[in-house]
């Protein structure tokens, strides 16, 4: 179903016309105070007011359990579209210097973004520096920038082998240790069965660079105004033997992410597998309820048989610095994720990044119906301890994930090596990112 | 035999025609059986099949209801940035477009000029300047953002110019002004009643482009309280989407099916209107 899809390229190309003036000049933050907490539990104590853009259903609940533990501090909550939509309109509020929220809710990938060229608040001047320890290693590294610390993550997205037991079972296929075995169980599936397929891929940009992550790539490094690509390394090129393999073996079905079809297949077996971010089982229970008791988790497959996983999704709330009371909006960042504010969203089927909730053991021994009563989040948290070290995304990654579908997608289309298309986007995001301002080299 | 008044039937027209209703009515079709099934069934029979349960009521319901009935605000703003912008277009069109064709005046080519060359800009490739523009005058996030671009209409003043040089006789007005009346009484009680199916024919296009108005909206508003229908189809739609999805694929269905019926009605009630106008200008009398 394609509702509204033109609409949305219109929104994208309006985003990369607004961050063509927005990126130009990287602002050197180089004012690296580091506080303390007192001006933000001053703000607290003195109240006010304070708008909060989010898409995250456990909002609606935070917000209210928040306002109710400081009756002098209103949040006023808006959905300002998801995703994409909503960094459109903040990108447009930054570019006019108003308009924009006191928090804003952004992905890990979007952060750089909006971090670098100066328009988020760096936490460290209220001394939030000091809670590296309570978060899990990968999340805090995407919401630091340098040395700076742009946010306090929320949920994130340690990545693991979701797969369809009856499927599973009834073809007699062992859950893949490696990719290797992954490959192998993709072709027994389909063979077995000509209408199944191991999983559904037709590119997606958040996919493709996890999948590098994994491999232990990393394709983008930047110190601000410095960019460098390189996406052919030694991750990218172990990602695409494996997964040009599936492309060309036609072993992939291609319904697209997130439609009406996908969420069908992934109800009635048609996909076995899925590998992705630990927020995946709120939305198998929420939106999949066709396919209750047959899934289950596993660790992600691995090259070598070593655990080793990479963070997919996830995101993070940041203090815009138009904001006017930027101490309360800390405040409100500190409650929601360092704070009160974890327990509405773990209950809301969220996946958190504080590891002592991940350790917990109401959180690891919960047995979980949906999954047939396996402690799923054992699996989980093992994952969110194994990701893969020093990834970092572009300065534009939002542009990129635009334009990905026209290079890296054409590859999936024709059949063609992945690694084509990964370099036709390479030298795309260099062009771009010179024009930008930006100095880009790629290799 | 075949005449002006009874021409010959053409298979081939006859069958291209068929071949565009069904084009024109099977995704309405898919889109009025869709809107009956349940969330599970529409992800489970095929398009245009009926589901297991007739839930086009509960559908209705649920969408009204969802997320504290944000549906039904979503329609009053439609409404409001129907009536307010698409009516002040009008009014505005109207207006000027027969001020432009029944008086002579210095810089008359010159508004002609700058009235053709304001079709021939997409009102998309304006969306960013007027963002600008308004979030200095401070009108971002508030309904007057939608609105007053809506007031605009440059086709629509040019469909009324060129309708008000044929339905407007100069004698008309002559008689009109030996017998006294005043310029605006000429315009309010004489050549309104000329215009009518031409003002019928801008309204329906003001209302078309103002119910249907996406890109302006989504920029301009971030507040879902000021969405119009479209945005907010949108962000039910866009919801189904990553960390935290939680589609809504029968309501954004039921929803649109709502929102297009009262477009329906409209052409329905204001067709013969609709027709007269569009062949403005196509006879030289």
């Amino acid at each position: 179903m394609a509702l509204f899809r033109r609409h949305r390229a219109i929104a994208a190309l309006a985003l990369a016309a607004a961050l063509a003036t927005a990126c130009g000049s990287p602002a050197q933050d180089t004012a690296k105070a580091t506080g303390t907490q007192d001006s933000v539990d001053a703000a607290l104590k003195a109240g006010g007011s304070i708008t909060y853009w989010t898409w995250t259903p456990s909002a609606k609940a935070q917000v209210a359990a928040f306002e109710q533990e400081y009756p002098n501090v209103k949040v006023n909550l808006v959905n300002a579209g998801t995703g994409k939509d909503q960094y459109t309109k903040l990108q447009n509020a930054i570019k006019a210097g108003s308009g924009g929220p006191d928090v804003v809710q952004i992905e890990y990938q979007a952060l750089p973004q909006f971090a670098l060229p100066g328009s988020l608040v760096d936490l460290n001047q209220y001394g939030f520096g000091a809670f590296q320890k309570d978060y899990t290693a990968s999340t805090w590294s995407s919401v630091t920038v340098g040395n700076a610390l742009f946010g306090l993550p929320q949920d994130s997205g340690p990545m693991a082998l979701f797969y369809n037991k009856e499927d599973f079972d009834k073809y007699g296929i062992a859950v893949p240790k490696t990719w290797d075995e992954y490959l192998d169980a993709a072709k027994k599936l389909h063979a077995a069965d000509p209408t199944k397929f191991i999983t559904s891929d037709t590119g997606d940009p958040g996919f493709t660079t996890s999948m590098i992550w994994q491999a232990g790539g990393h394709p983008f490094s930047t110190d601000g105004r410095n960019v460098k690509i390189n996406l052919n390394d030694q991750g990218a090129q172990k990602w695409t033997k494996v997964w040009d393999q599936l492309v060309q073996g036609k072993l992939l079905s291609t319904v697209k992410g997130w439609s009406d079809d996908w969420y069908r297949e992934l109800g009635d077996g048609t996909i076995a597998t899925l590998v992705t971010g630990a927020w995946m089982p709120g939305v198998f229970k929420s939106s999949v309820t066709a396919g209750s008791g047959k899934w289950a988790v596993a660790p992600m497959p691995t090259y070598d048989g070593q655990p080793v996983s990479a963070e997919n999704g996830g995101s993070a709330q940041s203090v815009l610095k138009q904001s006017s009371n930027p101490a309360l909006a800390a405040a409100f960042v500190r409650w929601l994720n360092h704070g009160n504010g974890i327990k509405p969203f773990i209950a809301s089927g969220g996946f958190p990044s504080t590891t002592a909730d991940l350790n917990s053991p109401a959180f690891l021994n919960a047995a979980d119906p949906y999954f047939g009563g396996q402690q799923v989040n054992q699996v989980l948290t093992a994952a969110s301890g194994a990701v893969a070290k020093g990834w970092s995304y572009l300065p534009y990654q939002l542009y990129a994930n635009t334009i990905f579908v026209d290079t890296v997608g054409k590859s999936y289309l024709d059949g063609t090596a992945i690694g084509g298309g990964l370099k036709a986007w390479q030298a795309s995001l260099v062009d771009y990112g010179n024009q930008q301002g930006f100095t880009v080299s790629a290799g | 035999m075949t005449s002006v008044l009874r021409p010959r039937r053409s298979r081939t027209l006859t069958a291209v025609m068929a071949l565009y209703l069904l084009y024109t009515l099977i995704p309405l079709a898919w889109l009025v059986i869709s809107a009956t099934k349940t969330q599970p069934d529409l992800l489970s029979t095929p398009g245009l099949s009926f589901g297991g349960v007739f839930a086009l009521f509960d559908n209705i319901g649920q969408t009204f209801t969802y997320d504290n009935g944000i549906f039904l605000r979503w329609l009053g703003n439609t409404l409001l940035y129907v009536v307010v912008g698409a009516g002040g277009a009008t009014v505005l069109a109207t207006a000027a477009g027969y001020g432009l064709a029944k008086y002579r005046f210095r810089g008359r080519q010159a508004v002609f000029a700058v009235v053709l060359g304001a079709i021939a800009v997409p009102g998309t490739a304006l969306a960013v300047p007027t963002f600008l523009l308004f979030s200095r005058l401070g009108l971002i996030d508030t309904p007057l953002a939608v609105i007053i671009p809506s007031l605009i209409s440059p086709f629509g003043l040019y469909l009324i110019w060129v309708y008000a040089v044929d339905a407007i006789p100069d004698e008309m007005m002559e008689a009109a002004r030996i017998d006294g009346a005043g310029e605006i009484r000429i315009f309010l009680a004489v050549t309104l009643r000329q215009l009518a199916p031409g003002i019928v024919t801008v309204a329906l296009f003001a209302v078309v482009a103002t119910w249907n108005n996406y890109f302006l909206p989504l920029i301009m508003l971030s507040d879902p309280n000021w969405y119009p229908l479209t945005v907010g189809l949108n962000q039910w739609n866009a919801q189904a989407i990553g960390a935290a999805a939680q589609p809504v694929y029968h309501l954004v269905i039921t929803g649109s099916v709502l929102t297009i019926i009262p477009l329906v009605i409209a052409f329905l009630f204001l067709q013969r209107f609709w027709q007269s106008g569009l062949a403005a200008g196509s006879v030289k009398q």
